[in-house]
């Protein structure tokens, strides 16, 4: 079968059925497996690369039987954030492969020219290139059939100035979506603006938060059937968690759905069935909280969206509980820290698992959730595969909510292991913190295990590929500190790195038996980039010191790399180009919450500093400064 | 690429009467001591000038933060800057921002100004002058409720319902937070966020009319927000400072402040230090008349 092919087909289908999946589960599955069986993916152990030896000995368990994706995966576009409803992150294109990979150069560059966190990624369709810059959220629009790219268009939202000075964690944006002709991403001043992605014309712009009681938007939007599914921003200055569902059409705003407060405002309803008992009951996002606490509980949406067409359910983690110190907000607190399946068209909430009940440790789970089907313990089962920021990578029955397995990625103290049965996770009581008093050494910090960077999974090897950090922190003391005119106080979070002698690890995790397979380590940094794996049996990545790594795919053996002009935080995607072949592109610009350290104005002096991540990231002012660059690599 | 620089310039531009704040590079700057920013800021496009011109105190100031500051100048750090200002031969332009996290960062050390006008006298982010007040956080209730609570430790607390100021997560809160907490006074305590509802003016002002319509029968508020709007409610309040004024070793309810400059500028530190004094007489009477609850200064 040909790659371009099916890419053409689908393209062609696609236009004329919107964005509903064109084709059958089994044409995707063949396509998928059958991309890249002309790469020489065994032919990889004659090259070594220079790079770092992965760590462990396992092996990738390879395709996994009973496979079926939940829906068309990229292969030669990139069209929504993840490049796929699943989150795969995956992309059929093999003509990059493990023995060519060592050949890939720079094919072109170009400067957004706003030297802030390039989190996120861009879009590439009809030879178009699509980049979201940080705040001021430019839209820029690249003609890849020009010579080294020209630009298209720019478009220029103007967001309310003011939210600079609201966003906790340097002013990212996460990436755009393109549906109905439009590419729709959320600016910082908690709107939403759609734009047609021909002209560059602004189609609708939708107010759906208030920047004057916190709310941001950071994260990507994503678009089910005619609507746009948007998150909010801000669970540390007392907003109110909830997904919004735009009409694609208007902007207008179709529902929104809490993730604290009555069961009317969660929209919980009949169809209501979490699998464990503690997550079932009525009102729980009330009862579960001190008094009217609730109102201002956080419990955010600014990481990821995943879609199953099959169960029309919609997936998303939820954030940190807001504002309370956790002494005083005894209970459960939900539904932070939750992952939610909620129905795509109503918004209704079908089934929520709390990861952490009372978060004490600033355990968001917004991240993503990578949905397959795969045979996993025994038989074929619907997964929902959740690399956590707690250290775990849970994998769950996306049907029902079951929680499958539980086992660390990471170093990890906080809780010994999760209860199957009861869904709970087993606690060490030694590593709660207290306003007052010092907890020292809990593993992972703060910035968890992993943030909000994305992993990728590949249908060809089983393998999950997990941007994993490695660091601890000590609770301590108190610091004075002055905001709004009143004075305040706030514990002192130091992090610093984790046991095993690294920082940052790219996880190559096999799903199937639980466990990692090996880890790529980095000594220095936190590997804070989100990572694509290919056809090829390539995997790319990044690092906070600016490498722009590909590996093997299904060893974790280095085959090139590139050092790129800033860190790397974003996304790498990979597309066809107008001359058929296949690149890969990536933002290089260093920033969001740990790569803001290297900033200038940010003092690395100060272990404190930074919301406690400079202990951790002191290292990085070294080895790389602000940048603004989209860098396009090809063979 | 020339059309994304224009909108970097059109930010700046766009700012006219109020200018906000530009980057939030991300995160709060708990007792850095780095060097002063130079390098380019997409939203701070402005040159720096550090210093501006000799007649000229650049005070960094929050345009809707009241009874501390506002843009039409009502607030004490307005009339204390104009004062001080006076006796320095200068007079004030503000550089506006919303006082949360990244202000110093924004304002002070991006060179946008040159003083804060308020901020805690052990403050480790600038270089505070000598404090010119101490303050301490109130108990403000309902006069006609005869509550006269004053001490963290009365058993009342556990039954009437607390109004409280609250910041944001990870254990930051103002010490009322973390004092109920402690003493496991919690699920009749209130949150009222210190950010308020920005689109109002007096955004603070919430937890305040809350004790006035009995929403809450006390409030715990720093001293002066709670008698600035205690002396200005609907119905006749009552404000006494928070015992103890030390509650064990980490949470202090009272706070000497002062004003700060950036940490290299000593040439305007002393001036201002010199000035505070000569006029500490003036800077009492200004602070009485936005009633200002104060207490000896520790320095004194």
């Amino acid at each position: 079968m040909n790659v371009r092919g099916v890419e053409r087909g689908v393209r062609g289908a696609r236009l004329a059925a919107g964005a509903a999946p064109a084709l059958g589960a089994a044409a995707w599955i063949l396509a998928v497996l059958a991309a890249g069986c002309t790469g020489n993916a065994r032919e990889h152990n004659d090259r070594g690369g220079a790079g770092p030896a992965p760590v462990g000995s396992g092996t990738a368990p390879g395709a996994p039987a009973d496979l079926h994706l939940v829906s068309d995966v990229s292969r030669g576009e990139w069209r929504m954030a993840a490049g796929d409803y699943g989150n795969l992150r995956y992309s059929t294109l093999d003509t990059i492969n493990t023995s060519n990979a060592k050949d890939l150069h720079v094919v072109t560059t170009f400067s957004t020219g706003i030297p802030h966190g390039h989190e996120g990624q861009p879009l590439v369709l009809d030879n178009t290139m699509y980049v979201v810059t940080p705040y001021p959220n430019n839209l820029i629009a690249v003609d890849l059939t020009k010579p080294g790219g020209a630009i298209k268009f720019v478009y220029e939202p103007h967001p309310d100035p003011r939210s600079v000075g609201i966003a906790c964690c340097d002013v990212v944006n996460r990436g755009a979506t393109f549906a109905d002709g439009k590419i729709i991403f959320s600016l910082l001043d908690a709107t939403v603006v759609a734009v047609d992605a021909e002209r560059g014309t602004e189609v609708w712009r939708s107010k759906v938060g208030d920047i004057n009681i916190g709310e941001t938007f950071t994260a990507a939007p994503l678009v089910v059937k005619d609507k746009v599914i948007v998150g909010n921003s801000g669970g540390e200055l007392g907003v109110r968690g909830y997904v919004a569902a735009l009409d694609v059409k208007t902007g207008k705003i179709l529902w929104k759905a809490y993730n604290t407060g009555p069961d009317a405002d969660v929209k919980i309803g009949a169809t209501f069935k979490p699998f464990y008992a503690k997550d079932q009951g009525k009102d729980l996002g009330v009862s579960t909280w001190q008094g009217e606490q609730w109102k201002l509980g956080g419990s955010t949406v600014w990481g990821w969206i995943s879609y199953d067409p099959e169960t029309n359910l919609f997936f998303y983690g939820t954030g940190n509980p807001g504002v309370w110190n956790p002494d005083l907000r005894p209970g459960d607190n939900k539904w932070s820290c939750a992952i939610m399946a909620r129905d795509a068209d109503t918004g209704e909430l079908r089934w929520a698992y709390q990861a952490t009940a009372h978060d004490m440790w600033d355990y968001d789970e917004i991240m993503e959730n990578l949905l397959v089907d795969m045979q996993y313990g025994g038989r074929a089962r619907k997964l929902l595969i959740h690399p956590g920021r707690t250290g775990f990578v849970y994998v769950f029955d996306r049907a029902s909510g079951e929680l499958l397995s539980a086992e660390t990625f990471e170093p990890t103290n906080w809780a010994s292991k999760y209860d199957l049965k009861t869904g709970r996770p087993q606690e060490d009581p030694t590593k709660h913190t207290q306003y007052g008093k010092v907890t020292q050494g809990i593993c992972p910090s703060s910035t968890g295990a992993k943030d909000v960077i994305p992993s990728a999974f590949s249908p060809r090897t089983g393998l999950l590929y997990i941007p994993a950090h490695n660091t601890c922190m000590d609770y301590e003391g108190i610091d004075a500190n002055y905001i709004a005119g009143t004075p305040y106080l706030g514990a002192d979070v130091k992090m610093y790195p984790g046991p095993g002698g690294y920082q940052g690890e790219l996880v190559g995790w096999d799903v199937a038996h639980n466990k990692k397979a090996w880890g790529v380590q980095d000594p220095k940094f936190p590997v804070y980039s989100g990572v694509l794996a290919t056809g090829g049996d390539v995997v790319f990545y990044g690092t906070m010191d600016g490498w722009f790594k590909a590996i093997d795919a299904r060893t974790g053996t280095e085959l090139w790399k590139f050092h790129c002009a800033s860190g790397i935080v974003g996304n790498p995607i990979t597309y066809l180009g107008p001359d058929g072949k296949q690149y890969v592109a990536i933002y290089s610009g260093i920033g969001g919450w740990m790569g803001a350290v290297a900033f200038p104005d940010i003092s690395a002096d100060d272990p404190y500093a930074a919301l406690g991540v400079v202990g951790a990231m002191k290292e990085i002012k070294k080895y790389s400064a602000a940048g603004s660059t989209v860098y396009v690599f090809g063979l | 690429m020339s059309s994304v620089c224009r909108s970097i310039g059109a930010i700046a531009v766009a700012a006219a009467a109020v200018v906000w704040t530009g980057l939030e590079a991300g995160i709060t700057v708990a007792g850095a001591s780095g060097q002063p920013s130079s390098v380019a800021q997409p939203t701070s496009a402005a040159p720096p000038s550090s210093g501006a011109d000799a007649g000229v105190l650049r005070v960094c100031s929050d345009p809707n933060n009241m009874p501390f500051s506002n843009d039409r100048q009502q607030g004490f750090e307005n009339r204390i800057a104009d004062l001080v200002a006076r006796e320095l031969g200068r007079h004030v332009e503000y550089f506006w921002a919303p006082q949360r996290r990244g202000f110093v960062r924004n304002t002070l050390r991006a060179r946008q100004c040159d003083v804060m006008m308020g901020v805690p006298a052990r403050y480790e982010l600038a270089r505070p002058t000598r404090p010119y007040y101490r303050s301490s956080y109130v108990f403000v209730s309902r006069r006609d409720r005869h509550l006269d609570i004053r001490s963290l430790d009365d058993p009342r607390l556990r039954r009437v319902q607390i109004g409280i100021q609250i910041v944001g997560s990870d254990y930051a809160n103002p010490p009322a937070a973390q004092a109920l907490a402690a003493r496991k006074i919690v699920g009749n305590v209130h949150g009222y966020t210190v950010f308020g509802d920005y689109s109002q003016p007096d955004p603070q002002r919430a937890v305040v009319d809350a004790v006035a319509t009995g929403e809450v029968d006390v409030a715990v508020v720093w001293g002066p927000l709670g008698g600035y709007y205690a002396a200005r409610a609907a119905v006749p309040m009552a404000i006494a400072p928070v015992t103890p004024q030390q509650d064990g070793p980490a949470l202090p309810f009272a706070f000497d402040i002062s004003m700060a400059v950036r940490k290299d500028d000593a040439a305007l530190h002393d001036a201002l230090d010199a000035a505070i004094a000569r006029r500490a007489a003036d800077i009492r009477r200004i602070l009485r008349a936005f009633d200002v609850p104060l207490l000896q200064r520790s320095d004194t």
